[in-house]
């Protein structure tokens, strides 16, 4: 390496010399052209992370692509960009891009200073660079351990975040479940009506209230983990008899909702409301004892209404249910929208 | 207390004594579900009640359970972020020393309400240095004697660490190093390991 020295004139006139190893010190990412084009003197890092045989002697526009902020290969047009932000690479390494500023001195030559720049986590890396190639006054240490500190907590942050959502989630499911049965809860009809009703008339549903028939009997005989039992069959069976996508809730001690969706036909759910009492007329057995209950169930439609709201839907299933109890249990009784009573079915 | 801090306890115990020893520890100190989260910011006196049921429940004085975790911090492979943060300090171990006072600067640009322990290394005679720690809790320095014994031996470097006690609220510790090139020192990449 050239021990040449570079001049730079100071204010009042002196200047001051520097050997190239101090330059290399300094600036370990240097280029030092002389006034005749010929590349003098190249840092020590540049150096080091250079393939083949380094820069020296060659022409400067033959090793270096002056990039921005417009290509140039004059070292009139190079040096009056003094102080200015220039991107350069080198032609040796092609897929490295530079930031570089230049200095031109009283003899006619310049110095052309490198910085990886935003690229520098990248480039220590692949030509694995130490703090050794860097000046201790370079903010490259603060710069990587800042990157490497900040990714740490990100990722603790990431991770705190999952954990947040899944509890949140379970605290969501939770809130929206009936702890015994394990049906959807009155929060979550309500939920499910609003969505339906807020699309207007475009959502076609039906809805249908079921109550339990004779359940007290089955609690004051048989004591409530009977009681319990009985209810757990009752979930199972009316979500058998559903579809999945079906909503089917338990919104009272031995009341249940079912929202149907994308259904309105009137006998299908006719046919359906018989199938859940039939199968609900099943004799339960709970520890050797025999219980038995049936169920009322009212439906509407969502089609029955010009613009359909939950809590009138609510009360005419609830009306049907109550006809159908009136006339003695254990039917189903259609809301009729013409006399707005409830007509049963049979 | 920031939650790193509390965290870093947890880790350590975690690691080296297992997750029953933890949820022991937990449930009498009264700590939080799930333990502690490293970006929150808990009660100066949680992390009292971890250190005094980490020590009763680990059945060592709470200055060898500090050295322990001091040597943890440095040297588990599970947190090699910290041993990382500490090497970019210097290349040699005087350096990584004289380079100490900038840690707290250092986690500061990275985490602003993270107060780490003030550092002050004077070097008093060739080979021994003098390290000032002053932080809310002065207990710190028996967890810098373990970081610095793990970092010696990161570096490979032979030292004696006298924690010489606690006035005015900071722990002075003297650092003698008595050979710098002792063993070989474990590897270290810049760019770390998968960048």
């Amino acid at each position: 390496m050239s021990g040449g020295a570079s001049l730079s004139r100071m204010s009042d006139g002196r200047v001051i010399g520097l050997s190239g190893s101090a330059l290399s010190t300094l600036m370990p990412l240097h280029i030092w052209i002389g006034a005749d084009g010929l590349i003098a003197h190249v840092g020590s890092t540049l150096a080091r992370i250079l393939p083949g045989t380094g820069l020296e002697r060659r022409p400067l526009f033959d090793a270096v692509v002056v990039l921005r902020p417009a290509p140039l290969c004059d070292l009139a047009d190079l040096s009056a960009l003094q102080g200015q932000r220039i991107k350069l690479r080198l032609s040796d390494l092609a897929d490295q891009t530079f930031t570089a500023m230049v200095v031109a001195q009283a003899d006619g030559s310049l110095l052309l200073n490198l910085s990886f720049g935003a690229s520098i986590a990248d480039a220590v890396a692949r030509y694995d660079l130490t703090l050794r190639d860097f000046a201790p006054t370079e903010l490259t240490a603060e710069l990587l351990f800042l990157k490497e500190a900040k990714s740490a907590t990100l990722q603790e942050s990431r991770a705190l975040n999952l954990r947040l959502d899944g509890a949140k989630r379970r605290a969501q499911e939770l809130s929206l479940t009936d702890t015994l049965t394990g049906l959807r809860n009155r929060r979550a009809m309500d939920g499910e009506l609003g969505a339906l009703t807020r699309d207007g008339p475009a959502s076609r549903f039906g809805l249908m209230h079921v109550d339990l028939d004779h359940f007290k009997a089955v609690n004051d005989t048989f004591g409530h983990a009977a009681g319990d039992h009985v209810l757990l069959v009752v979930a199972e069976v009316l979500q058998s008899e559903t579809r999945k996508d079906d909503v089917v809730c338990r919104v009272g001690g031995d009341e249940f909702v079912l929202v149907m969706k994308d259904c309105d036909d009137l006998k299908l759910l006719d046919a359906i409301a018989r199938r859940i009492i039939a199968r609900l007329e099943q004799p339960i057995v709970h520890e050797g004892e025999i219980c038995r209950i049936s169920a009322s169930i009212g439906t509407t439609v969502s089609s029955f209404y010009n613009a359909p709201v939950a809590d009138q839907m609510l009360s005419d299933a609830d009306a049907a249910t109550y006809q159908s109890k009136a006339a003695g249990r254990a039917q189903h009784t259609l809301f009729d929208p013409e006399t707005r009573q409830s007509a049963a079915l049979h | 207390m920031h939650g790193l801090v509390n965290r870093s306890i947890q880790c350590f115990v975690t690691d080296t004594y297992g997750v029953d020893v933890w949820a022991r520890i937990a449930a009498s100190a009264g700590l939080p579900d799930g333990g502690f989260e490293a970006v929150l910011t808990y009660d100066d006196a949680l992390t009292d009640r971890t250190l005094d049921a980490a020590s009763r429940a680990l059945d060592k004085c709470p200055r060898e359970m500090l050295e322990d975790l001091g040597t943890y911090l440095a040297s588990n492979p599970t947190v090699e972020a910290v041993r990382r943060l500490l090497r970019f300090s210097g290349t040699t171990y005087v350096e990584f020393l004289l380079s100490l006072e900038d840690l707290r600067g250092r986690a500061r640009l990275a985490l602003p309400d993270l107060d780490m322990p003030d550092l002050e290394v004077c070097q008093d005679t060739p080979g021994s240095f003098v390290l000032t720690a002053r932080w809310v809790r002065p207990d710190v320095g028996h967890v810098l004697v373990g970081v610095l014994r793990a970092m010696a031996d990161d570096y490979g470097a032979l030292v004696l660490l006298e924690h010489e006690g606690e006035t005015d609220g900071a722990a002075r510790i003297r650092i003698s190093l008595l050979d710098t090139d002792f063993a070989m020192g474990r590897d270290f990449s810049l760019a770390g390991a998968a960048a």
